[in-house]
């Protein structure tokens, strides 16, 4: 049973992560940076403990261990899928909240996964013999980073270059690899759950709308894919997390080609989505809950048939970035931050009036999801709730997703990872 | 660091639909750890919570060189605000040297923004003329980098 839960983490989602863990009864220590002393979360995390940035494995599990935590959430991104972390953690008797050691490496290296998505039958993209444009991508990467598209020879090695810079910041590994570029694409992805022994899926989201391959708008479910073909993405992504022995949450991303909806395997992440309130919303099921569970050992209670997919939700990523002016990023001290309010509505964020937008982190300052009977009721909801979303003192991309919002494409449904280009300057 | 979270997002929706029913379009809670206002917004409801921690510090305007640009030569400034990098890793050689030749579209530098890597482009044929900021210094986005001479 967990009792104490160390949260390794930042920002919106370590507020999330205390807010589950807080009704389970258990006691949350957070560590902070100093750039996030006054920050929302150290405010309501019940204990605080000081770590030196959210990336040092040895100051995290110290921290941790002086805690006496018996448990580590390490939310998404820094750390999440970090194999070396998993397992300092359990060599201080600490329980990772997250997969094994093994799957965090055979999923964080990009080529590896692809073997293992291969040998359990998933369809891949394959490699560069259809010429350009092509896609470099990280072979530790994940979240778009490290990820560039080459429309000619000359420019590989530049970008080759700069991807293996940004992988070298971002993951410690700059290796790179080489994909087709598939010209109508939609970005699906599928939840799953699994406890080591059996997985199940907790149905697919959309996330076509991206802009330099980082999300901007998720919804679930993914629109307009046939019956048939939705089953088997969702078949496929268990096929692997069942080959895997797969134990914790996990998303399992694909490439569906948008007009046969025909689907690649892409990567599968190891960890808690940033999207993943919109799964919530659409099954009712809590998934940090889930995570703390299966990460205190207890085997799934839910199966397949108990997981009831109803209406529609959709996520948009309120960032701190001047979207006007190429999405320049805009750090400061939030002087007024109103976000919408009522049924229907969910804003998961840490950042209230007063707050402050470190620059040294992502731009990421809140999540709006609202949901609705149908995915119509749930765009119109988006609409309304957008216009009550009032941040003052950083720029932010509010303005963006009200665009977005009474797109003609987006109300429609179903655009592909080209809905943006060219979106913010039109 | 609190006893306990005061209201639940479903406390706040409870209260949304309170208000609906009434008269009023507008409460505010005021307690000594935090203010939260509900209010009527257009068509809809919005939230604004406050809390009563020690104020945020401010975040601290970064150091940029405040480089003059000398007759007949060309700034390169940076995109975006961050952190600037004169190679494109660690030990590795830099993307140019004073009197380099570049060209508009030559990569001369990178800036890591909010995790992101930025190149800095020429913007100019010339030669480099100077470098004026540090590696790895933090630079605002009106920072002169270097200098070309056309």
């Amino acid at each position: 049973m967990i009792r104490r839960l160390f949260i390794a983490n930042r920002g919106e989602i370590a507020s999330r992560v205390i807010r589950t863990a807080r009704r389970l009864g258990m006691t949350t220590i957070l560590g902070i940076s100093d750039a996030d002393r006054a920050s929302l979360p150290a405010l309501l995390a019940d204990e605080v403990r000081p770590v030196p940035n959210y990336l040092s494995i040895d100051a995290t599990i110290e921290a941790a261990s002086a805690a006496q935590a018996d448990a580590i959430h390490p939310g998404y991104g820094f750390l999440s899928e970090n194999a070396a972390f998993a397992r300092a953690a359990a060599a201080a008797g600490i329980a990772f909240v997250g997969p094994d050691p093994a799957t965090l490496e055979a999923m964080g290296d990009k080529l590896e996964a692809r073997r293992i998505a291969m040998e359990a039958g998933l369809p891949v993209v394959t490699g560069r013999e259809g010429g350009y444009p092509l896609l470099i991508k990280a072979v530790a990467g994940g979240g778009g980073r490290g990820m560039k598209r080459v429309d000619r020879e000359e420019d590989l090695s530049a970008a080759m270059a700069m991807a293996a810079a940004e992988a070298e910041a971002a993951f410690g590994d700059g290796r790179l690899y080489v994909e087709r570029f598939i010209a109508s694409g939609r970005h699906v992805e599928v939840q799953i759950l699994g406890d080591g022994s059996s997985a199940i899926h907790l149905g697919d989201r959309d996330c076509s709308i991206q802009r330099r391959f980082q999300k901007l708008v998720e919804e679930a479910p993914a629109p307009f894919i046939p019956d048939d073909k939705r089953e088997a993405l969702r078949s496929a992504a268990v096929r692997l997390a069942t080959h895997l022995d797969y134990r914790g949450a996990g998303t399992v991303e694909f490439l569906v080609d948008a007009e046969t909806f025909d689907f690649y395997f892409l990567e599968m992440n190891a960890r808690i989505q940033v999207e993943h309130p919109v799964t919530e919303a659409v099954t009712g099921i809590d998934l940090v809950e889930q995570q703390l569970l299966i990460a205190d050992g207890q085997k799934l209670a839910l199966r397949q048939e108990m997981v009831r997919l109803e209406g529609h939700a959709i996520e948009v990523r309120i960032n701190a970035e001047d979207w006007r002016r190429d999405f320049r990023p805009s750090p400061g001290i939030v002087r007024r931050a109103a976000w919408p309010a009522g049924p229907d509505i969910r804003v998961d964020s840490h950042i209230a009036s007063g707050g402050a937008v470190p620059p040294l982190y992502d731009s990421l300052i809140g999540k709006l999801i609202v949901s609705g009977a149908d995915r119509a009721e749930a765009v119109t909801r988006l609409g309304a709730a957008l216009e009550a979303v009032d941040i003052e003192g950083v720029e932010t991309t509010t303005g963006l997703h009200r665009k977005i919002a009474c797109d003609p494409r987006f109300v429609a449904g179903g655009v592909d990872t080209r809905f943006f280009e060219g979106f913010a300057d039109a | 660091m609190s006893a306990d979270l005061p209201l639940s997002p479903e406390d706040v929706a409870e209260i949304v639909a309170i208000l609906e029913g009434s008269a009023y379009d507008r409460l505010e809670v005021s307690t000594t750890r935090f203010t939260l206002r509900v209010a009527r917004d257009g068509g809809g409801w919005s939230q604004e919570w406050a809390w009563s921690a020690p104020p945020a510090e401010a975040v601290a305007a970064e150091a940029a060189p405040r480089a003059e640009v000398g007759e007949g030569l060309i700034a390169v400034r940076p995109p975006l605000p961050g952190t600037f990098y004169r190679s494109p890793q660690p030990g590795a050689p830099p993307f140019v040297e004073v009197g380099a030749t570049v060209g508009p579209d030559s990569v001369v530098a990178i800036i890591e923004t909010m995790k992101l890597m930025n190149p800095v482009h020429a913007g100019a044929a010339g030669t480099i003329e100077s470098i004026l900021v540090d590696n790895a210094a933090a630079v605002d986005g009106d920072a002169v980098l270097m200098t070309i001479r056309p």
